[in-house]
């Protein structure tokens, strides 16, 4: 029966309980049913409680309520006895909206924006970090006995500075929000803060380890900042640049030089129109798409790219498929001796860890010291040619793919019956021809929707590329996009590479990408099924 | 019922029921009736000597990389340059030196326990579903199906920038589902615990017989009864393919192993081997594939004990997508 057909009876599925034991509650259950219904429900209440506890110390009650919201619905859905579907799918169900659709709608809703490196957060956040990155030290400027102390780890916790006025020796905690009086500090002779409650101070050897995190770290003040000088001392410095209010502007009190607000871009901007480093996120409408489509050099890329990324995934699906099949026919013969050993060896390579043996190919294409040159006796540079690179590529993943296809063309060629080639032969057709009409047409309706999930999977398959050439080689001409680039592996670098990242940009190109890869399976889908009612 | 292909033959049914019924074709199975289109004469080459040479060919090239990898890793030199496809030495050097100087120990235990856990939860996450699919009839059960597809489709790491903001928060409220933890890890896998592995799952449930969920409730069976006495027991080999699967899948994992683990022994294999060949490439080589062949053990062990269910499993599940 088809799953059309079926779709149709309806709610024939549904079981019919037996009478009297409707009602809500734990009633009729068999006893160990009812065990096991108390036993996890009392674990969901347990985990909720354990999981409330930080949230009410951290007085986080928009994630509280959604917690207990939660722990009510899964509640309902158990205890409830008319609804069979939920109770299986709300395990699942949950892990998927918490890890894949919310991640998901948040990439969605950055792609609106200029979300990433200068542009992370508010526009305060901005105006605090010119400020507090323009102090400079003058010739009055206060200086403190400092101590560095964190919370956490010593290796990666947040750090605060631990100072001492010298005068007063009054003993002050400061990090990037602000200053405020340390209260149960232990201040040695020379004014130093040697011990303070809930804080790790830093040796000398795990301060050096983060001098880097010491230098950046800026504590705001009424007037400037307090910034360390190496790691006993700190100095209250003036800030150069000011946000005054009153033009919506920052200007420097030494060049007065002013930058305007620019509430479109998120930005500082002076007259020339040259925007500070630090900005702030904004939302930007449709112009990150619409920067995919106009900008010329991107256009003539973005085309270029995605001509290649549609020949990798399809190169990659049917090369795999159509060796996997022959070699599954020609394996599929009752006489062959060593048939098992033969497909053991054969679909190895799945089983190998495919990262490791991706670095491992990489290294085999080395134009020095590599295997395949070694063995050929040339010293092609196969990741040094655009057209080389690619097929190096694809050759990698046909090899990490085609034991996969073979597996599942064998696995297909034995459930199709052989009657039915047998009786096209009485009839006298040709073996090619009962292969051609019965046998293959059998094939794709089993393997088509393994087909079309494998070529989403290499539409996006980033490790192909990112463990391989890295998208290289990079033309002197465009060094942005390699000859191998993906649209995957190129959003990659637009989202976390050395440029800088621009998260909103990459996230408009992730939704372009899955657009592409969303729509075409839905047409292969619709195709199938056809292809299914007429079988 | 459901024939495992839909064929207008009728002999097709007899073929899905015996698979239903979970002794399907395994992988080392032989073809069981002759296949002999036409006539069967001709010479022993024509017929069975050319399959030879392509079996021989796909091994080789199958074999060709892996050799190359057991060679390097007992290469005394332990370089990529000094590596020949024939081994030169049996030194177990690299793999002396592969467990004093890295953590691999932490990494294997890691990552062989991650993947065990991830595997085996998410297999039963998406049995769960998958009955629901495949049984009951409710509303958004096809555009439900098609978005477990479709989600999966989006490009994963770009989501990467919220997951860890996420984790940054929650390592803050329960550091014991942090970074650098295994439950954290592992929870944020089930995330995709649901996706083409339930497909794969729903066209395999069904292939059972509806009628035997059906008797069984008219004799008073439970649903729960019904999937936990009935169904699961006659869907091993889609069981332990998807188990399968997950496993390799988040063995090799490595996008978000990446962020989400960055202490040194918290890595998994795909993060912590990663590492060794990032910098130092010709150098760590030999230590690199030794690493790689360790590697592969849990995997090839776990292939092989399942082996039996992978095709009949594969291939049924797909038959109905």
């Amino acid at each position: 029966m088809s799953t059309a057909t079926r779709e149709a009876t309806g709610p024939a599925g549904q079981p019919t309980r037996p009478s009297g034991k409707g009602g809500w509650g734990l009633s009729g259950s068999s006893p160990l049913a009812l065990a096991a219904k108390v036993v996890l429900l009392g674990m969901v209440a347990a985990i909720t409680v354990w999981m409330a506890m930080p949230l009410i110390a951290t007085q986080s009650w928009v994630l509280l309520a959604l917690l207990l919201l939660s722990a009510l619905a899964i509640f309902v859905v158990y205890l409830q006895p008319r609804y069979i579907p939920p109770k299986y799918l709300v395990p699942g169900v949950i892990f998927l909206l918490l890890f894949q659709v919310f991640p998901v709608l948040f990439t969605v809703s950055t792609a609106f924006t200029n979300f990433g490196d200068g542009h992370r957060g508010s526009k305060e956040e901005a105006i605090t970090a010119i400020e507090s990155s323009s102090v400079k030290r003058v010739k009055d400027s206060a200086t403190y006995s400092l101590s560095i102390a964190t919370k956490g780890d010593p290796a990666t916790g947040d750090l605060v500075f631990l100072l001492t006025d010298p005068k007063s020796k009054e003993a002050l905690i400061g990090d990037a929000t602000g200053i405020k009086p340390l209260e149960g500090a232990e201040v040695s002779s020379l004014g130093r803060v040697t011990a303070a409650e809930g804080y790790t101070i830093l040796n000398a050897g795990q301060a050096s380890t983060r001098s880097k995190d010491i230098s950046n770290l800026s504590v705001p003040t009424d007037t400037g900042a307090i910034r360390a000088q190496g790691i006993s001392r700190a100095y209250e410095g003036v800030k150069a640049r000011a946000y005054d209010k009153a033009c919506d502007c920052i200007k420097d009190t030494t060049t007065g030089a002013t930058w305007k607000a620019d509430g479109d871009r998120g930005s500082f901007v002076n007259d020339k129109g040259e925007a500070l480093s630090q900005g702030w996120r904004v939302n930007v409408g449709a112009g990150n798409f619409t920067r995919v489509f106009q900008d010329k050099t991107l256009q003539t890329h973005f085309l270029s790219m995605l001509a290649w990324n549609f020949f990798f995934a399809l190169a990659v699906v049917f090369g795999t498929f159509a060796v996997g099949l022959a070699i599954a026919l020609a394996l599929h013969h009752p006489r062959l001796k060593g048939l098992k050993i033969y497909r053991i060896l054969i679909v190895l390579p799945y089983a190998m860890p495919a990262f490791a043996m991706m670095l491992v190919w990489r290294d085999m294409f080395n134009q020095d010291f590599g295997l395949i040159n070694q063995l050929t006796g040339a010293s092609t540079n196969w990741f040094g040619n655009p057209w080389l690179a690619k097929l190096a590529v694809i050759i990698i993943q046909f090899w990490l793919g085609y034991p996969y296809m073979f597996l599942v063309t064998t696995g297909a060629l034995q459930s199709i019956p052989t009657d039915l080639t047998e009786a096209a032969g009485v009839d006298g057709a040709s073996k090619f021809f009962s292969f051609r009409t019965i046998t293959l047409p059998l094939l794709f309706v089993a393997t088509a929707p393994l087909l079309i999930s494998s070529f989403a999977f290499n539409f996006n398959n980033f490790n192909a590329i990112g463990f391989t050439t890295e998208g290289g080689p990079f033309p002197p001409e465009s060094p942005q996009v390699g000859g191998t680039d993906l649209l995957i592996s190129y959003t990659y670098r637009l989202a976390f590479g050395a440029g800088g990242a621009q998260y909103g940009f990459a996230a408009a190109m992730s939704l372009l990408i899955f657009l592409i890869v969303a729509i075409i399976s839905i047409i292969s889908f619709r195709r199938t099924a056809a292809l299914e009612e007429i079988n | 019922m459901s024939s495992g292909m839909p064929t207008p033959a009728t002999g097709a049914a007899g073929a899905a029921d015996g698979r239903a019924l979970g002794d399907g074709p395994g992988l080392l199975d032989t073809p069981k009736q002759p296949v002999q289109l036409g006539s069967a004469q001709g010479s022993w080459f024509s017929q069975v000597g050319w399959r030879h040479i392509v079996a021989l060919l796909a091994v080789a090239f199958s074999l060709f990389p892996i050799i190359f990898v057991i060679s390097a890793a007992f290469n005394p030199q332990g370089t990529l340059s000094s590596t020949t496809l024939i081994p030169t030495g049996a030194s177990t050097e690299n793999f002396t030196g592969l467990l004093e100087r890295t953590a691999f120990k932490h990494w294997f235990i890691n990552s062989v326990v991650i993947a065990a856990v991830a595997g085996a939860l998410s297999m039963f996450l998406s049995a769960l579903a998958a009955y629901a699919f495949s049984r009951y009839r409710f509303k958004g059960r096809r555009p439900g199906l098609m978005f477990l597809l479709l989600v999966q489709m989006f490009p994963q790491f770009l989501a990467m920038v919220t997951i860890y903001i996420m984790f940054t928060r929650i390592t803050e409220l329960y550091p014991s589902l942090g970074f650098n933890t295994w439950w954290g890890l592992i929870i944020l896998y089930m995330g995709g615990a649901l996706g083409v592995n339930t497909w794969l799952m729903k066209g395999f449930f069904d292939t059972i017989p509806k009628d035997l969920d059906e008797s069984a409730k008219v004799d008073g069976a439970t649903h729960t009864q019904v999937f936990f006495g009935i169904i699961l027991p006659l869907v091993t080999p889609i069981l332990a393919v998807v188990g399968l699967l997950s496993f390799i899948g988040t063995i090799n994992e490595f996008l978000i192993a990446n962020i989400f683990l960055t202490e040194g022994n918290s890595k998994t294999l795909a993060v912590g081997l990663f590492g060794l060949v990032a910098g130092e490439r010709n150098n760590n080589f030999g230590i690199f594939a030794a690493g790689t062949l360790l590697t592969a053990i849990p995997t090839v062990a776990l292939f092989f004990a399942l082996q039996k269910y992978i095709v009949g499993g594969l291939t049924a599940g797909a038959v109905k997508g």
